[in-house]
């Protein structure tokens, strides 16, 4: 460290004092040993035998014979069916959340007319909602709107099992509650944009949904990469819509999270080194997705 | 925003005047189909070249009475309120129904006394659930909970949050990658975070008591201790949602100019001094909005206690409303009284929300 010439501006005073910087970096450090300990901590443990659980340091590598993937093969096995059933919700919901949230957010920023800021307020607000609030209702709903018996057709003439109608309720609310969250991530885009282009096409006679369709759409792709992620990640990791609406972890339907809940309920005693292997398999998905995409992950968090 | 549409619409009826004068059989030609001159300026007129604008506001023979009505739509709402409807009002109802219709039903049924299998009866409706929440003993801790969950979290979030971005904003190299670590555990579900502190937290084998027995304390029963749970609870929390904090003043940080950083360098002023006077005054408006979405997701701390047990009760001495709440209506099916506690949840939400709300409304921040 030390002599970086090309600094310039806030520590230039500072830059000489190296014993600073040594503390800067040795903080940080321990930053980082703190926000991935419990990560590490059960990484290691997922790989362990189960006398390796008891006799090894929590935070060491399995050693001498400890190491066995015998906790993956078995959390593979109880959650496998769980991560197709999430995928098979969470996808739809996710693509169809976002796109609204374009929709609504376009027609809330880059078209004018009166009133929006009222209807704009009751969208900002949705975001804020505990979703305690809303949960009886959802079950009378769907207890009185019997999505199992609307789609008869689909159990009747498919190999789907009548339990895939939670799925589809699954899916349908994660929409609407996911849509104030959409909308707010589109418009804070859509206030900064540059709005030259739709100016022009507009004068020139393009109609709303074409300036949408060939101008808005198309410059949307960053912040859609943004939402996706998010949006993604929130609804694969809900585990409250799930458990009211799918209830128990034994129904063949149930996702992933509901299944890693009653992990640990199901077995006598705690089987960390399972729980830990459980854990990463169910978290998968969205560590990879981090992985890949970081940065955008973190651009929806700040906005 | 508004400003620009205001010069858009100037400039839309601007150009049609203008055609106007210079082609009046046109005009009147227009004038004789049904449309009518623009009276406030923000009706289009029709400029025919595009592939529909003409048809939001100019009713033809053919449109008849529901353009007519349409166009009167736009007059009331302004111009383009019925040509982007079909944006923004299959999205609005679809939430305005879960959200808003929902919370209305909720405050219904708290009113009734729905309980067990069946149907809610709406025919009798009185506050006796509101009477029952406030006399049980258990709903009165639950709250004070919830209220001393909220508050510590969002305070240590907030501080821990303030002190990492100022220490990644001093010119630390592969900050990004730093900022990735810390939002690392954010983007896991509570279900899993909640394994690996029952992990953390474990009696014989878990980290933190390995650490306090270095300096010989312990070992401690976190989970199992109701006086020890709700720290142990929030730390795990804090762990979790302090990289948001951290990464909403890293941006604000980010914002400030370097000249108040150079001119408080010039005055002399310490580093500590410096941060205190000059730089944390200026974190305002982030300390706001970053309370605000940690006190939300403070809310929702209903899936990390679940997952703890994997059950509807949570460790004895962290039960929340959130989890009062479901437990009363989905494990005892007392509907009316999990309803009516989850208007009090929804109630202490709104403290914090509306002030906000009305706050970023008033500076024109939405």
């Amino acid at each position: 460290m030390s002599t970086d010439t090309s600094r310039t501006d806030r520590t230039d005073r500072l830059a000489d004092i190296d014993g600073y910087r040594v503390g800067l970096y040795v903080a940080i450090g321990l930053l980082v040993a703190f926000f991935l300990t419990p990560i590490e901590s059960g990484f290691v443990t997922s790989l362990k035998t189960d006398a390796a659980v008891g006799n090894t340091a929590p935070y060491l590598p399995p050693l001498f014979g400890g190491f066995s993937i015998a906790n993956y093969v078995t959390a593979v096995e109880v959650l496998a069916r769980g991560m197709g059933n999430s995928l098979l919700f969470a996808v739809p919901a996710t693509l169809l959340s976002a796109l609204l949230g374009s929709f609504a957010a376009y027609g809330l920023t880059l078209v004018d007319w009166k009133y929006q800021v009222p209807i704009l307020v009751l969208f900002v607000a949705g975001v804020f909602i505990p979703y305690q609030a809303v949960l009886v209702p959802l079950s009378r709903l769907y207890s009185i709107v019997n999505v199992a018996d609307l789609l008869w057709f689909v159990w009747a003439y498919t190999p789907v099992s009548v339990q895939y109608a939670d799925l589809v309720e699954l899916t349908v609310t994660h929409i609407a509650y996911g849509i104030p969250i959409c909308t707010v991530l589109f418009r804070s885009y859509y206030t900064s944009m540059s709005t030259e282009m739709m100016e022009a096409a507009r004068l020139d006679g393009a109609s709303i949904r074409r300036v949408y369709r060939r101008i808005v759409f198309p410059l949307s792709t960053p912040m859609f990469a943004v939402v996706l992620i998010y949006q993604f990640t929130q609804i694969w990791n809900d585990l409250l819509f799930a458990l009211v609406i799918v209830s128990t972890g034994s129904s063949p339907a149930a996702p992933v999270t509901l299944k890693l809940a009653g992990l640990g309920a199901s077995l006598e005693g705690l089987d960390f080194g399972l729980r830990m292997a459980g854990a990463f398999v169910a978290a998968l998905p969205t560590l990879l997705v981090y992985i890949a995409f970081g940065d955008e992950f973190a651009e929806g968090v700040a906005s | 925003m508004r400003r620009f549409f205001d010069r858009l619409t100037q400039a839309r009826s601007g150009r049609s005047s203008h055609r106007s004068s210079e082609d009046d059989a046109d005009a009147r030609d227009a004038m004789a189909d049904g449309q009518r001159p623009a009276t406030d300026g923000g009706v289009p007129t029709g400029a025919g070249t595009g592939d529909g604008t003409g048809s939001d506001a100019t009713p033809t023979d053919e449109a008849g009475a529901l353009g007519r009505g349409l166009a009167r739509l736009d007059d009331r709402f302004g111009e383009d309120f019925v040509e982007s409807s079909p944006f923004w009002l299959p999205p609005f109802l679809l939430m305005g129904f879960f959200v808003y219709g929902a919370i209305a039903w909720n405050v219904l049924i708290s009113l009734t006394d729905y309980e067990g299998f069946g149907n809610a009866d709406y025919s009798q409706l009185d506050f006796e659930m509101y009477a029952r929440a406030f006399g049980d003993p258990t709903v009165v801790q639950a709250a004070i909970n919830t209220f001393v969950l909220l508050i510590a979290f969002t305070g240590i979030c907030l501080v821990l949050g303030m002190l990492i971005a100022i220490l990644v904003d001093r010119n630390v190299r592969f900050d990004n990658t730093l900022r990735t670590i810390y939002l690392l555990p954010m983007s896991l579900s509570f279900v899993v975070t909640a394994q690996f502190w029952l992990w953390m937290y474990d009696y014989n084998n878990g980290i933190v008591n390995q650490l306090l027995g270095v300096v010989n304390l312990g070992p401690y029963n976190f989970i199992g201790n109701p006086r020890l749970v709700l720290g142990a609870v929030v730390f795990a929390l804090v762990w979790q949602f302090s990289g948001y904090a951290m990464v909403v003043y890293l941006a604000a940080l980010r914002a400030i100019p370097s000249e108040h950083f150079e001119a408080a360098k010039v005055d002399g002023a310490s580093i500590p001094r410096m941060y205190w006077r000059v730089i944390v005054p200026q974190l305002k408006g982030a300390t706001i909005s970053a309370a605000v979405v940690l006190m939300v997701f403070a809310l929702k701390a209903f899936d990390f206690l679940y997952s703890l047990v994997g059950g509807y009760r949570p460790p004895n001495g962290a039960d929340i409303l959130a989890t009062k709440m479901v437990r009363e209506a989905y494990q005892n099916t007392n509907w009316a009284y999990g309803s009516a506690i989850a208007v009090l949840l929804f109630l202490m939400a709104l403290g914090v929300i509306g002030p906000y709300l009305a706050h970023q409304y008033r500076n024109d921040n939405l």
